[in-house]
């Protein structure tokens, strides 16, 4: 890298429209001039239509779902029906023999499960034990789904049943069945997720992991004026993502190929490079669209093991697409938690103490943790943590938009508003008390509040349970954090043609956010050209490192490693042109498809004509995601951590039949910053997506698994209860423009702030509606009728 | 889902043929929308070797309203029925019934036969690995029977039944060949269970061809509610039928029919009784409300069906007034 040198240099940050001051920051030398305010750009800030929107509506578009291979075979996945076993034996001769059979594997590692931290006995086990209901065990392939499904009903699998235990507070107790016969660790993956190393673990607690704790917690709650007491329960929730997660595998001598649905493309080449002990070069993970990602979408998994083992024993294409029953149970979830949550506070509202005493659980995997929100939102001298993870046997949990922090926010924002409500300040007043840091989401979240408030009428909130009758409305607020990250593995390619074709290439994906659409902005905005006259390739591990979809870093890794790149190129095309138009190159523009001189826009020529005439037969421009210009908090490996997060605000609007338990989101106004908006439509959807997501969190969605025999009940999309079209509240985006001077292009991501606050703020104002609080989610009638008639 | 073979029947007398060949290893069924058959299908409950598709005989599918009732034929689908004009204006309970169930698409294609053969939603039912092992214990029943639930928790799943048990509907079927017989809609439910393959009296090779309502008196107040969690589809909580025939401002008879909250839709007999000669108000409402759930025996996860239930009683025969 040839940022050795720096510079000072003087950029613009804060508010745009609001309060935009000069800052000094040590910049690489050779970073692009900043970029004024959005206003003033002519391809970014603009509500430019995604790119791949005609292909998706038309069908046009290839998902891996869609994927077709001359000579593909169909796998089918064999999965354990009881919820804990040893497997004594498993005989697969009379498949391996069905009609149209091409390879029957089994599955000698499970992914994405905790692994003993000793593996003990378990090492001489012949296959991996049985841990949940629905845990993969073995696959078939053959010439159609039909015979892959009949040929397993014949493989035979010898079980030695072993006590099992599904439920939270059955698990919890020291005499349950142990999910694990002793400690566990459970590694990270690209998604992010694992647990905190060597914590020590008794029976299925694991833990506790005391991260974020300072001060004196009891000298904390002594010097309070008011101390506020929740218990709060969220429940386990599914990705349930509308393309199941699956692959096409197509092993050959020379090279495997990899077709997959997926948030991270380099991370399914690393992960089959390591299990099945090959080059990375020898692998190729290919993603033209993903059909949604919130966070489990990450390496091959366990179908992804099965379909390359099948594909290399078969010598043939292999797909592997999971049904909708094993994309509920095997392949992730977002734990459910119990948090204890104490919060003392002085009369003015100002915190003195914040005690956490929670549980997640996350089925056989750890990492359930509640996030990061109680200890680093607001300030507060004494904070006491103590988190345990719970196994149970049940489906392994993953990182899931906003891991933690959702069903931490739910608690910890609820806990701030019954503190406001003992203390009889404002809810919003109560956040510009306490909500202080020096820090870009502090002063984003501050803005944010002001036009929430206008947005949803705040001043004609009434005292909570105003309604006279049994139909009752009320308004709320709660406010969001997530980290701002930067994937430094992150370069970007332009190549320009001498017709003036343009492509850009990133080896990260476009899950459906509009990463791709982003992209040709930034690059277009360099070159003066139109978004669609750039063509962006993403989506393989062939083309240069990218960011995974996932941590709300895309936008944020990309898009100045692209503009750099550009940049470069453009430079590069300036210096060739100059000659051309008799002018000094630094004085030459892009813009409107054509080159110019500064101020003279008679001497110019088009985009296209320019670079024939200057003999270019192709340039290429690579550059890399520099560090943001005032570091990093946090560093670990290609994730970096600023000291400024995301914000975001939203309010929300119910009405509550407190006859009947029927909860109706009305309306919710949610008010976000993503650092500089590139694309504001598209961070429109995002942020309507994860609103959307977040009312069904909140009212409906609920894994339900029977205790008997560890069955997911509900593994549908009818029982599974989603929100439909006529539960999506009215929703009204906000946007502010933030810059940060803190890259080439200031943009930051938005998914995960746009799903985290919208719980917590649909029970506040639940509260408000009502004068109870629902400590439980969902919000179902069985659940909202036990917190009304709570004292 | 396993192979089968698919036979377009063209007539009544020949679906009754090719449905009474049926036997336990060759099983054939009689598909009318489909709806419920390819979910039993896709899941392995239903493994048919020969479907026999009963929507080519035209007649089937009439509505016929006059003064002598109301004859809707088996394959009259929901949307039918939620847009009859006729139907909408004289049993508006119905019409309701078949407007909130399921969703727009489903309702183009479910029939009102289908709809009432359906087996029940119950998602320990509605697994095949249930299927293959002894009794589930139903620990996750939050969404079954609070009435009369000691033999089975599960609830019929029809919607449409609740409304027509509150009009006397009848059933009408046939073997074919010109036989026929028929029986009240109260005596043609039967508890649901796994056991059996079907929750009805229905015969083996027997076609159920149409049903009757008898003729409304001009001085009938009727409404339907169906509780859900959700607006856009759901299955219900409960789901509530009452029809009231007055005499000037007082009820002179009544039928309120509950479902969801117990194996059988269910009639509130001592509500009914409460409203008779008395003018419908909130206190009427009430009392009729609270005596229909009295005695409910409600299980562990849902105790909360029991006041939603209540309010929806209450609040659907004010709905009639």
């Amino acid at each position: 890298m040839s940022a050795d040198a720096f510079e000072q240099r003087s950029l613009s940050a804060g508010i745009v429209g609001a309060a935009v001051k000069q800052v000094t920051r040590k910049v690489p030398q050779g970073e692009p001039p900043p970029w004024p305010a959005n206003a003033e750009l002519q391809v970014v800030g603009k509500d430019v239509p995604r790119m791949d929107a005609l292909d998706k509506v038309t069908g046009r578009a290839r998902y891996t779902f869609d994927v077709q291979l001359p000579g593909m075979l169909y796998a089918r996945t064999l999965n354990s029906t009881l919820p804990h076993a040893r497997i004594k034996s498993i005989d697969t001769s009379r498949a391996e023999k069905h009609p149209g059979v091409r390879a029957v594997h089994v599955l000698d590692r499970l992914l994405m499960a905790a692994e003993l931290r000793d593996p003990g006995d378990e090492a001489r086990e012949p296959y991996p034990i049985v841990r949940f209901t629905g845990q993969p065990i073995a696959a078939v392939a053959a010439t159609s789904a039909r015979a892959a499904e009949a040929a397993l009903a014949l493989i035979r699998v010898e079980y030695e049943p072993m006590p099992h235990v599904t439920e939270f507070e059955a698990a919890i107790d020291p005499g349950s069945p142990p999910v694990f016969p002793g400690p566990t660790e459970q590694q990270a993956t690209a998604g992010g997720g694992g647990a905190a190393k060597g914590l020590p673990q008794k029976g299925n607690l694991r833990g506790p992991s005391k991260g974020g704790s300072r001060g004196e917690i009891e000298r904390g709650f002594k010097e309070a004026d008011v101390v506020v007491e929740g218990e709060y329960r969220t429940q386990v929730q599914t990705h349930t993502p509308l393309e199941p997660h699956g692959v096409v595998a197509d092993w050959r001598d020379e090279e495997l190929t990899i077709y997959a649905s997926t948030q991270h493309v380099m991370s399914v080449r690393d992960e089959a490079a390591e299990i099945f002990k090959l080059p990375k070069e020898k692998i190729r993970a290919i993603s033209d669209y993903t059909g949604g990602g919130f966070g489990a979408k990450y390496g091959i998994g366990n179908y992804g093991t099965l379909a390359i083992h099948l594909s290399r024993k078969a010598r043939a294409p292999v797909r592997l697409v999971l049904d909708r029953r094993e994309e509920h149970v095997s392949v992730g979830n977002r734990p459910s938690t119990l948090q204890r949550l104490k919060i003392g506070a002085k009369r003015d509202g100002s915190l003195t103490a914040i005690e956490l005493h929670s549980f997640g659980t996350g089925g056989v995997a750890a990492g359930a943790g509640v996030g990061m929100c109680h200890h680093s939102m607001y300030p507060c001298p004494n904070v006491s943590i103590e988190h345990y993870d719970v196994f149970t046997n049940a489906g392994p949990c993953a990182a899931f938009r906003g891991p933690g922090q959702t069903q931490g926010i739910f608690a910890f924002e609820q806990a701030i508003d019954a503190v406001a409500a003992r203390l009889g300040i404002d809810p919003v007043a109560m956040r510009d008390k306490i909500d202080t840091r020096d820090a870009d989401d502090v002063r984003a979240r501050a803005a944010e509040r002001r036009i929430g408030a206008e947005k949803i009428g705040w001043s004609r909130r009434r005292a909570p349970g105003s309604d006279a009758g049994p139909i009752k409305r009320g308004i709320g607020m709660a406010q969001s954090m997530w980290p701002y990250i930067v994937n430094s593995y992150t370069t970007c390619e332009i190549r320009i043609a001498g017709d003036g074709t343009v492509e850009a290439f990133c080896g990260t994906q476009d899950i459906g956010t509009g990463t791709r659409t982003v992209f040709a902005q930034v690059v277009a905005e360099e070159l003066g050209l139109r978004a669609e006259d750039v063509r962006v390739h993403v989506g393989d591990s062939r083309f240069p490192p990218g960011p995974p979809s996932g941590g709300s870093r895309v936008t944020s890794s990309l898009t100045p490693a692209a503009r750099n790149a550009a940049h470069a190129a453009a430079r590069d095309i300036a210096s060739r042109v100059a000659p051309l138009l008799k002018a000094p190159p630094d004085e030459l523009i892009f813009k409107n498809g054509r080159i110019e001189r500064r101020g003279d826009s008679k001497t110019s020529l088009g985009f296209a004509e320019a670079l024939r005439r200057a003999g270019i037969e192709t340039l290429v421009h690579r550059a890399d995601r520099r560090d943001d210009y005032e570091g990093y908090a946090r560093k670990a490996g290609e994730l970096n951590i600023s000291p400024h997060a995301i914000g975001g605000v939203q309010f929300a609007e119910v009405c509550v039949d407190t006859q009947t338990g029927a909860v109706k989101v009305e309306r919710v106004v949610a008010v976000h910053d993503c650092g500089r908006p590139i694309n504001p439509k598209l961070v429109e959807s995002q942020i309507l997506g994860g609103v959307t997501q977040g009312v069904s969190y909140a009212l409906y969605e609920d894994r339900r698994l029977d205790a008997a025999t560890g069955v997911q009940l509900n593994a549908n999309i009818d029982q599974y209860k989603i929100v439909g079209s006529r539960e999506t509240p009215q929703i009204e985006v906000h946007l502010i423009e933030l810059l940060g001077g803190q890259s080439s292009t200031d943009a930051r991501g938005v998914a995960e702030p746009a799903n985290v606050a919208t719980a917590a703020a649909i029970a506040n104002a639940f509260f408000n509606a009502t004068g109870k609080r629902i400590y439980t989610l969902p919000m179902t009638p069985a659940n909202v009728l036990a917190a009304l008639r709570a004292e | 889902m396993r192979s089968f073979e698919w036979v377009d029947a063209q007539s009544i007398d020949e679906a009754a043929t090719l449905l009474a060949a049926t036997t336990a290893n060759a099983p054939v069924i009689a598909k009318a929308g489909g709806m419920d058959v390819l979910d039993l299908m896709k899941e392995g409950i239903v493994q048919p070797t020969r479907v026999v598709n009963l929507k080519a005989i035209r007649s089937l599918g009439d509505v016929k309203l006059d003064n002598s009732g109301m004859q809707l034929g088996a394959l009259a689908t929901l949307a039918q029925i939620e847009r009859h004009a006729g139907i909408r204006s004289h049993y508006r309970a119905l019409a309701e019934a078949a407007a909130h169930a399921a969703t727009p698409q489903v309702r183009n294609a479910a029939t009102i036969g289908g709809n009432l053969l359906q087996r029940p939603r119950c998602w320990y039912f509605r697994n095949e690995h249930f299927h293959r092992v002894a009794d589930p214990d139903h620990s996750e029943h939050q969404h079954h029977a609070i009435f009369e639930n000691q033999q089975t928790v599960m609830v019929h799943a029809s919607t449409l039944a609740t409304p027509l048990l509150a009009y006397d509907a009848s059933v009408h079927l046939t073997l074919g060949k010109g036989s026929s017989r028929s029986v009240e809609l109260k005596d043609f439910l039967l508890p649901p269970s796994m056991k059996r393959d079907r929750d009805t009296i229905i015969a083996d090779g027997e076609i159920l061809t149409h049903i009757s309502v008898p003729p409304i008196h001009p001085a009938t107040r009727c409404a339907y509610h169906k509780q859900t969690e959700r607006d856009s589809y759901d299955w219900p909580i409960c789901d509530v039928a009452v029809v009231l025939q007055m005499n000037g401002d007082t009820v002179a008879s009544a039928k309120i029919v509950l479902g969801w909250v117990a194996p059988v839709p269910r009639r509130a007999v001592d509500a009914e009784e409460i409203l008779i000669s008395r003018p419908l108000d909130d206190r009427s409402a009430s009392e009729a409300a609270a005596a229909a759930v009295h005695g409910a025996t409600p299980l562990a996860k849902n105790a909360y069906k029991v006041p939603v239930l209540e309010t929806v009683i209450k609040r659907t025969i004010l709905a009639a007034r």
